[in-house]
C-alpha cells in the first residue's frame, strides 16, 4: 500500500487531518503526520520529515502533501535528496489532497493513482 | 582562502545573525511571521556547534556541512533555500584546499542558481535573490577587471546591500509576503536583508584576513 507524508506548519493541523483520512477512507492507508520547526514552532523540521517517510514505507511508494512555504521546499529538497522515483511530493492541497490519497491509496491503487487523486482534488469545489 | 577563512565566515554569520536577530524579526513581522531572526539564529548556532565537534579538511565540505545544518535547524522556508544554496557552493568548490576569488565567484553563482532551482524567484519578487543576483553579478564583472579579493567582496556586499534596500518597493510574488500582494510594497525583504549580512560578513572576513 502507498503511504502518506502529511506536513503542515502545525503538528497538530498535520495529525487531525491524518485523523480526517483514517476517518473518511474504507480501508485506511499509512499516514504520518509531521509538523512544527526543530523548537516546535511553527514551520518544518527536515529530520522528522525524513523519519515519517521511512515510516510509512511499505515497499510500494510515499507521497508526500505539504501546506505552504518550508514545508513545500523542505519536501522538495528531500525528494530530490533522495532520487527515489517511489517518494514523490504532490501538487495538492494538503486536506483535499490528504483525503483524495488515502481512499486511492487504501483501496491498493499504485503510486502513480494516488499521486493522481490528490492532485486532481485541487480543482472542481464549485 | 582556505578552510581557516570560511570557518571565519561562518563564525562572523553566526555573530552578526545573532546581533541582528530581532531586526530581521522584525522585517520578518511586516510582512510575514516574524520568524527570520529566530530561524536563521537557530540555523547558524547549528552550524557553530557543529564545527565545534568537527571541521571538515576542505573548505568544500566545511560549507557542504554548514549547508546541511541550515537545512536541518532553521525551520523556515530560508532554510533549504540558504541550505541548499551553501551545499551547492561547497560542491563547486569540491576538495580543493584553497580557493582563489574567480572559483569563489563561481560558487556564489551556484548558490544563487539552487536558490532559483529551489524556489523559483526571479529577480524582482521581493526576496533573497534580489540582494543574492546583484552581489553575484558584481563578484563577477571584479574578478573580470582582476581587482584584489577584499575590494571585490566590498563590492559584492554593496551590491547586496543595494538589491536589499531595493525590495522596499517590489511587490512579493514568492514565499509569504506574497499574500499581502500591493499591501507588501513598502517593506525591505528580510531574507534579502539576511543575505546582505551574510555578504557583508564574507567582506568583513576578508578583509581582516588581508590585514593579517
Ligand atoms: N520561494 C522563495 N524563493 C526565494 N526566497 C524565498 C522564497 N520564499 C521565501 N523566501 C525568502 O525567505 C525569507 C523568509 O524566511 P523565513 O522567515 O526564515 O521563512 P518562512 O517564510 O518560512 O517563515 C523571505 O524574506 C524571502 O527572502
Ligand atoms: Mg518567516
Amino acid at each position: 500500500m502507498v503511504g502518506l507524508v502529511l506536513i503542515s506548519h502545525s503538528l497538530t493541523l498535520a495529525r487531525e487531518v491524518a485523523e480526517l483520512t483514517r476517518a473518511l477512507a474504507p480501508v485506511p492507508a499509512p499516514v504520518a503526520p509531521v509538523g512544527g520547526n526543530p523548537d516546535g514552532g511553527y514551520g518544518t523540521d527536515p529530520d522528522r520529515v525524513r523519519e515519517a517517510v521511512r515510516a510509512v514505507d511499505r515497499g510500494d511508494g510515499v507521497v508526500l502533501l505539504a501546506d505552504l512555504g518550508s514545508s513545500v521546499l523542505t519536501a522538495k529538497l528531500l525528494v530530490e535528496e533522495l532520487g527515489d522515483p517511489s517518494v514523490v511530493l504532490a501538487d495538492a492541497p494538503l486536506v483535499e489532497g490528504a483525503v483524495a490519497a488515502s481512499v486511492m491509496a487504501g483501496a491498493g491503487a499504485p503510486l502513480a493513482e494516488v499521486v493522481a487523486a490528490a492532485e486532481q482534488a485541487r480543482a472542481g469545489k464549485l | 582562502m582556505d578552510t581557516r577563512f570560511f570557518a571565519a565566515w561562518l563564525e562572523e554569520c553566526a555573530r552578526v545573525v545573532h546581533e541582528q536577530r530581532d531586526y530581521l524579526t522584525r522585517l520578518d513581522a511586516a510582512i510575514g511571521d516574524a520568524d527570520h531572526g529566530t530561524n536563521l539564529d537557530r540555523g547558524f548556532t547549528g552550524i557553530r556547534q557543529a564545527l565545534a565537534e568537527h571541521t571538515p579538511p576542505t573548505p568544500g565540505a566545511l560549507l557542504a556541512l554548514a549547508g546541511t545544518t541550515l537545512v536541518r535547524k532553521v525551520g523556515g522556508a530560508s532554510g533549504p533555500l540558504y541550505g541548499s544554496a551553501l551545499r551547492q557552493m561547497g560542491k563547486a568548490l569540491g576538495d580543493a584546499e584553497t580557493i582563489g576569488l574567480a572559483e569563489l565567484a563561481d560558487a556564489l553563482e551556484t548558490a544563487l542558481q539552487a536558490v532559483r532551482r529551489l524556489g523559483g524567484a526571479e529577480v524582482g519578487d521581493k526576496t533573497m535573490v534580489d540582494a543574492l543576483s546583484p552581489a553575484c553579478a558584481a563578484l563577477r564583472l571584479a574578478v573580470a577587471e582582476g581587482i584584489k579579493p577584499q575590494e571585490a567582496l566590498s563590492r559584492a556586499a554593496d551590491a547586496a546591500d543595494q538589491g536589499a534596500k531595493d525590495t522596499i518597493s517590489m511587490q512579493a510574488r514568492k514565499g509569504r509576503a506574497s499574500y499581502l500582494g500591493p499591501r507588501s510594497i513598502g517593506h525591505q525583504d528580510p531574507g534579502a536583508t539576511s543575505t546582505a549580512l551574510i555578504l557583508a560578513a564574507l567582506r568583513d572576513v576578508a578583509v581582516a584576513w588581508a590585514e593579517s
